[in-house]
């Protein structure tokens, strides 16, 4: 069993951010930071370039991306939309904002919408408690929400109005 | 002729709130020749947010609840050259009893001071301390006088700071590092979050003064990855401070050099545990290891190491400017100074907030936060999140303080301080925070792993109406096991919010097990929801939000729910503007 082969463009890619970022062990967050900077989640083939850059185990690397709740293996929707969690928003009544999302989005749980619009996502807090509950769509904290408020918006964002 | 200064509270709340949309507005419309805007972050009234302060002829006066209309009020007085009169919320009575009894040392600069503005800080007496340091003390001067002072570790385990720096300051090696833990995972807190974005400079002073003190040439924030605005201004803030050579080598033209950056973390709880956290900026997975060998004597890279949470830090230009007596002038028992507390939950004046030590729970509750918002009776806090517990309302004269929190069996923490009320089912907030330290954990201790999986099943079963009565015992003896054989924080202060609730809310458990009812009407398999036909218009708008059209009934007449189609989502009852849905 030879490596993969992985194209070209790939390894100039994995070469730039190594160059970047730095080849250290202590770099190894930021390079997969940078990763899924750079297209939203960590392509498999990328991972494995920039393992090879900097001399790891891509088993190494995997292990450390799989240990943070940051990383993400598949492609993110258009939109990501982030329900907070955080005991504010808990007892104000979050898990109504996340199933209405999902009704909304046709999700059973967390994940992305078949027209890759919409990732939705569970977050432990944003620290925005005193407007509980509260989401973060593409970086943007929206509080104080309803179903009704929260489902609008997200059709605010469907129509590309938000 | 002076201009009038007008201040837009740019926090990540405030910004969330709109105060963006506020700034951008008068940014637009304001007459640059008689005002200027200027930017600051949270002053900590959240519950007032968007907050604007208008400052002319030495009188600054703040302003809440800002939207455009009022906006355009504060436009049309300030080419009048006046101050509007309504919406002012720190002279009210509420404004008052939220600001009389807080003290403010971390928070002084807050929502005051523009946070990316070196200038400003230094304005503000900022970076004094750390000369005076230089000055006129030698290190061990220095960590004497932070020995005076009492300071305990903001972050939640107390441990004295000052001899924490003794620790470091002693330790053998070329290579000291010091570490700001900016790591706030706890769900309800934003204590550091809201100082590093409105006084950032404040923390990299203490840490100066803690890198003067201990030797240690190299720095590092750890810092959340979920706080983007924290980041950027602590970034920016490191950057002037280099430009203006209080970090980098030579410091103010001494020999005395001090490297500081921001490592961001990746979102994992256990990172906060300190030997976690210097696996994670060593960049591996973020397992606790076991103590010793402590930080002091073997962190990061195997150097020396110190690490102190962000409002501990922010402590420290405080007690060298004014010495250590007017710090432990507050004081209750063993513990000094202020502690910073992140109001949320159920509560009418939520924010973040700053009180001398002592001052009791209840007068944190009912005076500063005026109590709850529905004005329904408050049931409980819970303080320190998913490693500490939930204090009963009939205990709310439990002064704050580290030993009279501890011995209630929940925790300082870091300064989380949810509020509920009687529609908060503690059952159910035991589960989740289990469901979160059980998620969060790293894995490595067995009864971590797989004990807190085991009470999560049963608290789920018990709030599923499917809990036997010896599931309370098992709970128990489940908790004290994952206690006693976990290695680190995180799997030892696990089971404190389960432990707190059986404690003090036995009953609840057992209405869920043997009534098969949640009191507080929480927990859908127990509750039934219906319509109360005298209040019912026939408006039918919970018909039409209803996703599984549980909803019957004519146009003008009371409606009725299906109860074996209905999912118990509560989708109606915020609809219905008739009070006239309720939880049985």
């Amino acid at each position: 069993m030879g490596l993969k082969t992985i194209d070209r463009a790939v390894r100039d890619e994995a070469k730039d951010i190594v160059r970047e970022i730095g080849a250290e062990q202590e770099k190894v967050i930021p390079l997969l930071q940078e990763i899924q900077k750079r297209h939203s989640y960590l392509p498999e083939d990328l991972v494995e370039a920039v393992a090879q850059e900097i001399d790891v185990p891509v088993s190494d690397i995997y292990g450390v991306a799989t240990f943070y709740s940051q990383f993400r293996f598949t492609p993110m929707g258009k939109h990501l939309i982030k329900v907070c969690k955080g005991t504010a928003c808990h007892v104000q009544g979050a898990d109504l904002l996340a199933s209405a999302l999902q009704e909304e989005l046709g999700l059973d749980g967390e994940g992305t919408t078949d027209d890759m619009n919409f990732t939705l996502e569970t977050v432990a807090c944003l620290g925005c408690c005193s407007l509980a509950p509260v989401v973060m769509i593409d970086g943007k904290v929206y509080g104080k929400l309803t179903s009704a408020k929260v489902k609008k918006l997200i059709k605010g964002y469907s129509d590309g109005k938000n | 002729m002076e201009k009038t200064k007008v201040f837009v509270g740019l926090g990540s709340c405030g910004i969330a709130a709109g105060a963006q949309d506020v700034f951008n507005y008068l940014d637009e419309k304001i007459d640059t020749q008689v005002s200027e805007l200027e930017v600051t972050s949270c002053v900590g009234m959240c519950y007032a947010e968007p907050v604007v302060e208008i400052e002319r002829g030495g009188k600054r006066v703040r302003y809440g609840y800002v939207d455009k209309k009022f906006a355009d009020e504060i436009i049309q007085s300030l080419e009048d050259g006046v101050f509007p009169d309504k919406n002012i919320i720190t002279e009210t009575d509420a404004g008052k009893a939220y600001l009389d009894r807080q003290v403010k040392i971390v928070l002084k600069n807050c929502g005051i001071i523009n946070p990316e503005s070196i200038d400003e800080y230094l304005k503000a007496g900022g970076y004094e301390a750390i000369k005076k340091a230089m000055h006129d003390y030698t290190p061990a001067e220095i960590i004497e006088i932070v020995k005076q002072s009492g300071l305990r570790g903001r972050g939640g385990a107390g441990f004295l700071t000052g001899q924490k720096w003794s620790f470091l300051a002693g330790a053998k090696g070329d290579k000291k590092f010091l570490v700001c833990n900016a790591d706030e995972g706890d769900p309800g807190a934003f204590m550091d979050r809201s100082v590093l974005e409105g006084d950032p400079h404040k923390v990299i002073e203490g840490m100066l003064v803690a890198s003067y003190a201990t030797g240690a040439g190299e720095g590092v924030v750890y810092c959340r990855a979920e706080y983007p605005l924290a980041i950027k201004r602590l970034n920016k803030a490191i950057k002037d401070a280099e430009d203006r050579h209080f970090l980098g080598d030579n410091i103010l033209g001494t020999d005395f050099s001090f490297h500081l950056h921001v490592k961001e973390g990746a979102g994992a709880f256990v990172c906060g545990e300190e030997t976690a956290l210097m696996a994670s900026i060593e960049g591996k997975r973020g397992f606790p290891r076991l103590r010793p060998p402590f930080p002091a004597e073997s962190g990061i890279q195997h150097s020396p190491t110190n690490i102190n949470n962000v409002e501990t830090y922010a402590n420290i230009s405080y007690i060298i400017l004014n010495g250590a007596d007017a710090y432990n002038k507050y004081s209750f028992k063993k513990s000094y100074g202020t502690k910073v507390f992140a109001l949320a939950g159920k509560i009418k004046r939520g924010g973040l907030i700053e009180v001398p030590m002592g001052l009791t729970i209840g007068e944190i509750v009912e005076e500063i936060g005026g109590g709850t918002d529905s004005g329904r009776p408050v049931k409980a806090v819970q303080m320190g999140g998913p490693a500490g517990g939930c204090i009963p309302a009939r205990m709310f004269d439990t002064p704050i303080d580290y030993d009279s929190i501890n011995a209630t069996g929940a925790i300082m923490g870091s300064g989380g301080l949810v509020v509920m009320d009687d529609k908060t089912c503690m059952v159910d907030v035991a589960r989740y925070f289990l469901a979160f330290t059980q998620k969060e954990s790293c894995g490595k201790c067995t009864f971590c792993r797989i004990g807190t999986k085991r009470m999560l099943e049963i608290l789920t079963r018990i709030t599923e109406g499917k809990g036997v009565p010896e599931d309370l015992d098992r709970l128990e003896e489940l908790a004290h096991h994952v206690q006693k054989t976990s290695l680190c924080g995180l799997g030892q202060l696990a089971p404190n919010p389960v432990l707190t609730t059986l404690k003090y809310f036995r009953e609840e458990y057992e209405a869920h097990i043997y009534d098969k009812k949640c009191p507080a009407g929480v927990c859908k398999p127990l509750i039934t929801i219906r319509i109360i036909s005298d209040n019912c218009t026939g408006c039918t708008a919970c018909a039409r939000v209803c996703p599984v059209h549980a909803i019957s009934g004519e146009v003008k007449k009371p409606h009725t729910i299906d109860p074996d189609v209905c999912t118990r989502c509560g989708l109606c009852i915020e609809t219905c503007n008739f009070n006239a849905i309720e939880v049985v």
